[in-house]
């Protein structure tokens, strides 16, 4: 197919990221590459210390030969890629029902309240962005958790929070 | 009986289907209605607007019908009880977020959302929460949007990437944030995307000329057949007052299906154009004068006999090829009759030395619907999408359905949207070095002794190999000559080096050729050498090139062409203006006409005279006039034949357009409705080229009609820079 899309692939996406992608792209049959797409853009949005950029899907379109579109399909779906500037650091406070019974909502404004953002918001360093929202993560054993860059943290306190946010400052 | 076949029951009747069909498919076969918004029989099956359940027994549940397999036994109901409360139910989903903006809403009318509500609606809303606004995209000069009247059926995302190939609409976001748009701001681009008007069902995707424009319950439909390209595509017509209002595909499966290209569907806007000729034009002491038409006539009639009396040899007449058939028969017996053999409509073609070989008229040797069944095609010189785009769309569909090998050689590499088995981009001088040497690649391939013809080609290389294998595919093979072969300067020889390949190959050689009825052109007899129905003319005349290089008096120009743009040979614009007498009849009178013509008579477009196009499978096509003349303008047929009376040429009295078809049809007998021969009779012998540059046509330049249309020009396909190969 002649796709043109105009980006280059290489000039965008790291050694590292394109070695990430070809390393998912091989898991899949010849010519479906389109599974590799979530694969691809959590490597893309690493490489990009936590967001996604027009730029960076339409590399990511051209590296796997699909029609822009469709990465951005993808990159809309899933709560866990940004699409717009965030901090580096995602903090996402389960809110789900465990985590709710045990008081989640005290927890998030305590974040809201230390970091000095809302849901949704960063704080103006940039290190921190609280994300708005996260489905159940499966640690409802040790309710109320959140997880900050894939790292869970669990029966949460206010203290045991603030602990957690100066030791990652 | 055969396995495949599934005894099933719908609404108590008995009904057989075919194993793998979707229960959609049954009921829409007998007739019993199931409503739907996301399934559309072009497309794959989404089944995301539920509309379609219907009731299963020994199902729990209602069932989608467009994505139910049928099962031996099953017993469907579409209007139980349980049928129709799934289907209210979904109903008041839809409208929870559908704004009630019908009044101000150009689908209201012919809107599938309304009908429906009708149907299946209650009559006031539950919904009291917030309802949702989307913003609106815009998608270019073409459609026009209303997001928040979406319900997300994805028709229009299915359509761009599986008929389009090129997927510009995708699903952003997700549950209620879920918008239908292409994230960037960006136009759909694509040559058919104007089709997502007709099928998203509710008023989300309109057409941007037509915005604000009319009601559907206003105007009236009538038939009509698009003048731009040789498909000969179904239209219909809108037509309001006796004004065209816009151009909506009619169903034909054996040229377009359901779709039209853009071209067809926003052209109509040119037949308004600002330079519209209203009345006949007169030049008086070398200034044009507006008068009737009795004394229009008479000074063309005066002019053209003032020609023939300096000789008839110093007289040509030029038509665009797409006219229709019945314009061209009476230019075609004009001309005849007042004995000049200058006569064409081929203004595209540089090379006329093999012009005796060419077929009686030329034709895609197989049937349009065909096309998706071949096993390998070779494309030389032809930017598909450009010229044709509903057969690339038949093109693809061979690729990726059929798994057809096709391959092009063509002077520059044009986007295609579907797997190819090679192409090969080669300078416009060296394809016939090109084919000469795919041909040797066939015969070798083939295992047969390399035919004179390719007597001096190069020993191929990988790509010619691959290019010769792919055409060796299978058993239903054709070699297709594009518009760009067709104005090469050595069109001769590419077409013995085609012609020799598919000889090669046992495959059909087939002609893309420019102008919808180009076919009907060459039948008519507007050739130099060649009178109706192929017979070889008495006298030979002059080809359009020898024409438009100068040296006449007199020119009839049919059309509304002018040289330097419907033609290779813009010099023909010094041609017109050293001409002592030149007459169009034209609907439109642009600054070079104005400048060269000394009597402009204004005669209807397409969609404002009745006539016939004849496709290049052969078909005939007859269309009545849609809409109303502009100003005082005719019928073409009937200014050509008020043109032989004054004349006074024999048996020029006909009353209707019929008339002249009839008469057509009682000339030329079998060839009326049947398809070409297009077999070559050439003489096999390469001349090398001719001088000249091969200059490519922008897909929205292909004629005066779609030239004058606003928002075909807009668009950014109409911005690709002209290139000369």
């Amino acid at each position: 197919m002649s796709e043109a899309s105009g980006v280059l692939p290489g000039a965008v996406l790291s050694e590292h990221t394109r070695h990430e992608i070809d390393h998912w792209v091989a898991k899949f049959p010849a010519g479906r590459q389109r599974s590799a797409v979530i694969a691809a853009l959590r490597a893309a949005q690493h490489q990009n210390r936590g967001h996604l950029t027009a730029e960076l899907m339409d590399a990511v379109a051209a590296y796997l030969q699909l029609p822009p579109i469709q990465v951005y399909e993808v990159a809309s779906f899933y709560s866990m890629f940004e699409t717009r500037p965030v901090g580096r650091r995602h903090v996402s406070v389960c809110t789900n029902i465990s985590c709710m019974l045990r008081g989640a909502d005290k927890i998030v404004e305590h974040i809201e309240r230390r970091l000095g953002v809302k849901t949704g918001e960063s704080t103006a360093d940039g290190e921190f962005y609280l994300k708005r929202e996260e489905e159940c993560l499966a640690a409802c054993n040790n309710a109320p958790m959140m997880m900050i860059d894939h790292v869970y943290y669990e029966n949460l306190t206010p203290d045991k929070v603030d602990r957690v946010l100066e030791r990652l400052k | 009986m055969s396995k495949d076949i599934v005894n099933l029951e719908v609404d108590g009747v008995a009904v057989q289907g075919r194993k793998g069909q979707m229960i959609m498919e049954v009921t829409d076969a007998v007739d019993a209605y199931v409503p739907r918004f996301c399934y559309h029989e072009k497309l794959s099956v989404a089944a995301n607007c539920r509309m379609c359940l219907v009731e299963v027994e020994k199902a729990p549940k209602p069932l989608p019908a467009c994505a139910t397999p049928i099962m031996e036994g099953m017993k469907v109901h579409t209007r139980s009880p349980k049928a129709i409360a799934a289907q209210k139910a979904t109903m008041e989903f839809l409208l929870i977020n559908h704004p009630l903006d019908c009044p101000i809403c150009d689908q209201g009318g012919e809107c599938e959302l309304q009908d429906l509500a009708m149907g299946f609606g209650r009559d006031a809303a539950r919904f009291t929460e917030r309802k949702r606004v989307v913003k609106d995209k815009n998608l270019g000069p073409l459609v026009s949007t209303d997001m928040t009247r979406c319900i997300h059926c994805t028709r229009c995302v299915r359509f761009t990437a599986e008929i389009a190939g090129l997927q510009e609409l995708g699903t952003l976001g997700r549950g209620e944030d879920m918008q239908i748009g292409t994230w960037v701001e960006k136009s759909v681009e694509h040559e058919l995307s104007g089709n997502i008007i007709d099928l998203c069902p509710v008023g989300a995707l309109n057409s941007k000329p037509f915005r604000y424009q009319g009601r559907a319950w206003e105007m009236v439909q009538q038939a009509l057949v698009s003048p731009h390209d040789s498909t000969g595509s179904n239209l219909y017509g809108h037509v309001r007052r006796g004004r065209l209002m816009r151009v909506v595909p009619r169903a034909n499966e054996a040229i377009n299906e359901t779709w039209i290209a853009d071209r067809d569907r926003f052209s109509y806007e040119g037949i308004y154009a600002a330079d519209r000729l209203e009345r006949p034009l007169v030049r008086e002491r070398g200034v044009l004068v507006p008068t009737d038409w009795q004394a229009a006539l008479e000074a063309a009639a005066r002019g053209l006999r003032d020609a023939l009396d300096r000789g008839a040899d110093r007289c040509g007449m030029l038509s665009l090829p797409t006219a229709t058939t019945e314009e061209l028969w009476l230019l075609a017996r004009l001309a005849r009759g007042l004995g000049v053999a200058n006569i064409d409509h081929r203004l595209r073609q540089r090379d006329f030395r093999d012009q005796a070989a060419d077929p009686v008229f030329p034709g895609l040797g197989v049937p349009i619907a065909e096309l998706e069944a071949q096993d390998a095609m070779l494309i030389v010189g032809c930017d598909l999408r450009q010229e044709a785009p509903v057969l690339a769309h038949r093109v693809r569909k061979a690729a990726l359905r059929n798994r057809a090998r096709i391959a092009f050689i063509n002077p520059a590499e044009f986007p295609y949207l579907f797997p190819v088995a090679g192409y090969r981009s080669v300078a416009a001088a060296a394809l016939a070095a090109e084919l000469a040497s795919v041909g040797r690649a066939v015969a070798e391939a083939a295992g047969q002794p390399v035919p004179a013809v390719f007597a001096a080609a190069a020993i191929p290389d990988a790509g010619q190999r691959a290019a010769a294998a792919a055409l060796l595919t299978g058993s239903r093979r054709l070699v297709l000559l594009g518009g760009l072969a067709e104005r090469h300067p050595a069109y001769a020889d590419l077409r013995a080096l085609a012609a020799g390949i598919a000889a090669l190959a046992g495959a059909t050689l087939g002609y893309l050729p420019g102008g919808a009825n180009a076919a009907g052109a060459a039948l008519a007899g507007v050739l130099p050498h060649r009178e109706a129905g192929g017979r070889a003319s008495a006298a030979r005349g002059r080809d359009a090139g020898a024409m438009l290089a100068g040296g006449l008096d007199a020119y009839l120009l049919f059309g509304g062409l002018e040289p330097a743009q419907d033609s290779s040979y813009p010099e023909g614009e010094a041609a017109l203006a050293q001409a002592r007498f030149v007459l169009a009849l034209t609907p439109y009178a642009p600054e070079s006409l104005r400048r060269h013509a000394h009597v402009l008579l204004p005669v209807g477009t397409f969609a404002e005279t009745s006539g016939t196009f004849v496709n290049l499978e052969g078909r005939w096509q007859t269309f009545t006039a849609a809409a109303a003349l502009v100003g005082e303008s005719r019928p073409g047929w009937k200014v050509l034949r008020v043109l032989g009376n004054l004349l006074n040429l024999n048996a020029f009295d006909y009353e209707s357009s019929e008339d002249v078809r009839a008469e057509i049809e009682r000339e030329l007998g079998v060839l009326c409705g049947q398809a070409a021969d297009t077999a070559y009779h050439g003489s096999w012998q390469l001349q090398g080229p001719l001088p000249g540059r091969l200059h490519d046509l922008g897909i929205y330049q292909t004629d005066p009609i779609v030239r004058r249309a606003p928002a075909l020009q807009q668009a950014q396909a109409a911005a690709r820079p002209a290139a000369a190969y």
